[in-house]
C-alpha cells in the first residue's frame, strides 16, 4: 500500500485543489428522499471524494401533482385551495398570487379593506414562513432550541389564522374578489399584541443563533453565489438579496398596496464571511421578519371599515386572453402565467414556483463543498417541495 | 422603459425576423420566428438598454387548434426594472426550438420541464432528461390530447 504524506501545509487545501496522493476513491452516496435535512422528498445523488463533494444532483418529482393540469380540469375559484399547497408554509401569499392573477385578467377591482387585509395576512405569514425557515436551519446545523423559540411565536400566527379563517396551515382565505370574510371582532387588537410581543424577540434569536460563534463557524463562507451567479439562474427573494441584490418585487414593480408603505430591502453584506454566503442568506430571513412588522403595523393603522368583497359572480369566467404576474413569496417571486380562452377554467395556467428555481442553483454551488456543508446549503436556499415539484 | 420603446429596439435590431407583435394590454410580447431565438435572447440580455438579466418563466402552451405548441419566455430587468416577453411558435408534430441555457442558465430546468409536461425538444440543451415524471412515463401530460394512462408499472388507476 502506497504510504500517504499527511503533513500538508495548510494552504495547499485550497478550495478545489485535494493533492492527488490524497484522493480516494469516489463513492456516491444517496441523500434523500426520506432526510430530514432535504426539507421534503428530494433526493439528491451525491458524488464524494472522501469528506468533498464533487458533484450533486437533484432528482424531483416525489411530490409532483400536476397541479398545472388540475388547474385546466376545474373553475378559477376551485383552483384557490390548490394554491394553498404549493408552498404550504406561505399558502396567503400564494393565495394572493392566484387571486390578484385573475383578477388582473378579469379587470376586477378590490375594495380597500380587502387590500390591506390581504397586505397583513401575507405578511404574517412572510413572517410564519420566515420563522420556520430560520428556526429548521438551526436544526440543519445542529441547534434545537431555536427551532422551539421559533415555533413558539409561529404558533401565535397560526392562532390569528385560525381566528380569521378557520384553517391553520391551508387557509384558501384570500379568495378572487376580497377576502373570503371579515376578521371576527378585536382581531386586529390581537395582531397589534403579537407585534408588540414578537419584535423584541427577534433579538432573542439573534442571540440565540444568529450570532453564536458555531452557527457562524457553520455558515460564514460556505455556499457562497456571487450576484451575476444568483441573477442567471433566475434567484429571487432572500436567496437573490442574501448575494447582495436589492431586488424585492414590492418595492421594486409595487402589487396591490405594497406602494403606500415604508420598508426596507435587507441584502446580504458579507458580515462575516464573503457576500452571498449561507449567513447572508439566512439573515435576510431574520431582517425581513422586521421589515414584515413594519408593513403590518402601517397597514393596520390604515384599516378602516367597509366591504371586503367586490362583486364576483360564483362562477368567474374571464375574458380571452393571457397574463404574467408575479408576486414576492417570502421564497421569491411566485409566478403565474394564466391563459384564458374565454371559459370558467383556465386554458393554461404555469406556475412558476421560487423554490424551483432557486434550487436550481444547488447543481452549481455544491461542488468543492464538504459533504456537512451540503445540508447548510440545501438549508440556507429553503425549499419546499410542494413548490418545487408541484 | 415602456414595453413600446423595448419593442422598437428589438424591430431596429432584426425586423424580419418578428412574427407579430404587441406592446399594449396585459401581456406585452413579440413573436419571433423560432430559428431566430437565440439571437435575439442574446440581444435581450446584453443590449444594455434591456439589460433583461433574470429569465422568470419559460411557459409552453400546448394549441392543438392552430396546430402549434407556444413557448412564452418571461423575462425582467433587475436593473432597469422592467419586463418583457418573448413568444416562439412551434410545430405541434415535432416541436423543436434551440435552447436559451446558455444565454440564461435559468432555462435549463425550466427547458426540461417543459421538455417533461409538453414535449418540446431544447437542442444543444446540456442535460435534457424528464425533471418532475418518471423517465418511463409515457406521454406529455400537458399536451391537451393527453390520454390518461390506466396502469403504470403494475398500479392500476382509477378514473
Amino acid at each position: 500500500m502506497k504510504e500517504i504524506e499527511v503533513h500538508y501545509p495548510p494552504e495547499v487545501l485550497q478550495e478545489g485543489e485535494v493533492p492527488s496522493d490524497i484522493r480516494t476513491e469516489e463513492l456516491v452516496l444517496n441523500m434523500g428522499p426520506q432526510h430530514p435535512s432535504t426539507h421534503g422528498v428530494l433526493r439528491v445523488i451525491l458524488q464524494t471524494d472522501g469528506e468533498l463533494v464533487l458533484k450533486a444532483t437533484p432528482y424531483l418529482g416525489y411530490l409532483h401533482r400536476c397541479a398545472e393540469k388540475i388547474a385546466e380540469k376545474v373553475t378559477y375559484r376551485q383552483f384557490t385551495p390548490y394554491t394553498d399547497r404549493l408552498d404550504y408554509l406561505a399558502a396567503m401569499n400564494n393565495n394572493l398570487g392566484f387571486a390578484l392573477t385573475v383578477e388582473k385578467l378579469g379587470g376586477i377591482e378590490i375594495p380597500p379593506r380587502a387590500d390591506y387585509l390581504r397586505v397583513i395576512l401575507a405578511e404574517l405569514n412572510r413572517i410564519a414562513s420566515h420563522l420556520m425557515a430560520t428556526g429548521s436551519y438551526g436544526l440543519d446545523m445542529g441547534a434545537f432550541t431555536p427551532l422551539i423559540y421559533c415555533f413558539r411565536e409561529r404558533e401565535w400566527i397560526m392562532d390569528l389564522f385560525e381566528a380569521a379563517s378557520g384553517a391553520r396551515l391551508t387557509y384558501s382565505y384570500i379568495t378572487i374578489g376580497g377576502v373570503r370574510e371579515d376578521v371576527p371582532e378585536g382581531w386586529t387588537q390581537k395582531c397589534r399584541e403579537f407585534l408588540d410581543y414578537f419584535e423584541p424577540k427577534i433579538t432573542e434569536y439573534n442571540n440565540l443563533l444568529s450570532f453564536n460563534h458555531i452557527f457562524i463557524q457553520r455558515t460564514a463562507n460556505v455556499g457562497i453565489c456571487p450576484p451575476e451567479l444568483a441573477l442567471a439562474y433566475g434567484l429571487t427573494g432572500p436567496c437573490l438579496r442574501g448575494s447582495g441584490v436589492p431586488w424585492d418585487l414590492r418595492k421594486a414593480m409595487p402589487y396591490s398596496r405594497y406602494g403606500e408603505f415604508q420598508f426596507d430591502i435587507p441584502v446580504g453584506r458579507g458580515t462575516y464571511g464573503t457576500v452571498g454566503d449561507c449567513w447572508d442568506r439566512y439573515f435576510v430571513r431574520v431582517e425581513e421578519m422586521v421589515q414584515s412588522v413594519r408593513i403590518i403595523r402601517q397597514a393596520l393603522d390604515k384599516l378602516a371599515d367597509g366591504p371586503i368583497q367586490a362583486k364576483v359572480p360564483r362562477v368567474v369566467k374571464l375574458p380571452a386572453g393571457e397574463v404574467y404576474y408575479e408576486v414576492e413569496n417570502p421564497r421569491g417571486q411566485l409566478g403565474f402565467h394564466l391563459v384564458s380562452d374565454g371559459g370558467t377554467s383556465p386554458y393554461r395556467l404555469k406556475i412558476r414556483g421560487p423554490s424551483f428555481c432557486n434550487l436550481s442553483i444547488l447543481p452549481v454551488l455544491a461542488p468543492n463543498c464538504l459533504l456537512a456543508d451540503i445540508a447548510a446549503l440545501l438549508g440556507s436556499i429553503d425549499i419546499v417541495m410542494g413548490e418545487v415539484d408541484r | 422603459m415602456t414595453s413600446s420603446e423595448i419593442l422598437e429596439l428589438v424591430k431596429q435590431y432584426d425586423a424580419d425576423s418578428i412574427v407579430s407583435a404587441t406592446a399594449e394590454g396585459l401581456y406585452p410580447h413579440v413573436v419571433i420566428k423560432a430559428e431566430r431565438l437565440p439571437a435575439i435572447a442574446g440581444f435581450l440580455k446584453t443590449q444594455p438598454r434591456l439589460g433583461f438579466d433574470l429569465l422568470r418563466c419559460i411557459s409552453a402552451i400546448d394549441r392543438p387548434a392552430q396546430n402549434t405548441i407556444e413557448l412564452a419566455y418571461d423575462l425582467l430587468s433587475t436593473s432597469l426594472a422592467h419586463t418583457f416577453a418573448v413568444k416562439v411558435l412551434l410545430e405541434r408534430a415535432d416541436p423543436q426550438v434551440a435552447s436559451v441555457s446558455a444565454i440564461w442558465p435559468a432555462a435549463e430546468w425550466h427547458e426540461r420541464e417543459a421538455y417533461d409536461l409538453v414535449g418540446v425538444t431544447f437542442l444543444h440543451h446540456p442535460d435534457l432528461r424528464r425533471i418532475l415524471l418518471p423517465e418511463d412515463w409515457p406521454g406529455h401530460p400537458l399536451r391537451k390530447d393527453y390520454q390518461d394512462i390506466v396502469e403504470y408499472r403494475g398500479l392500476k388507476f382509477q378514473p
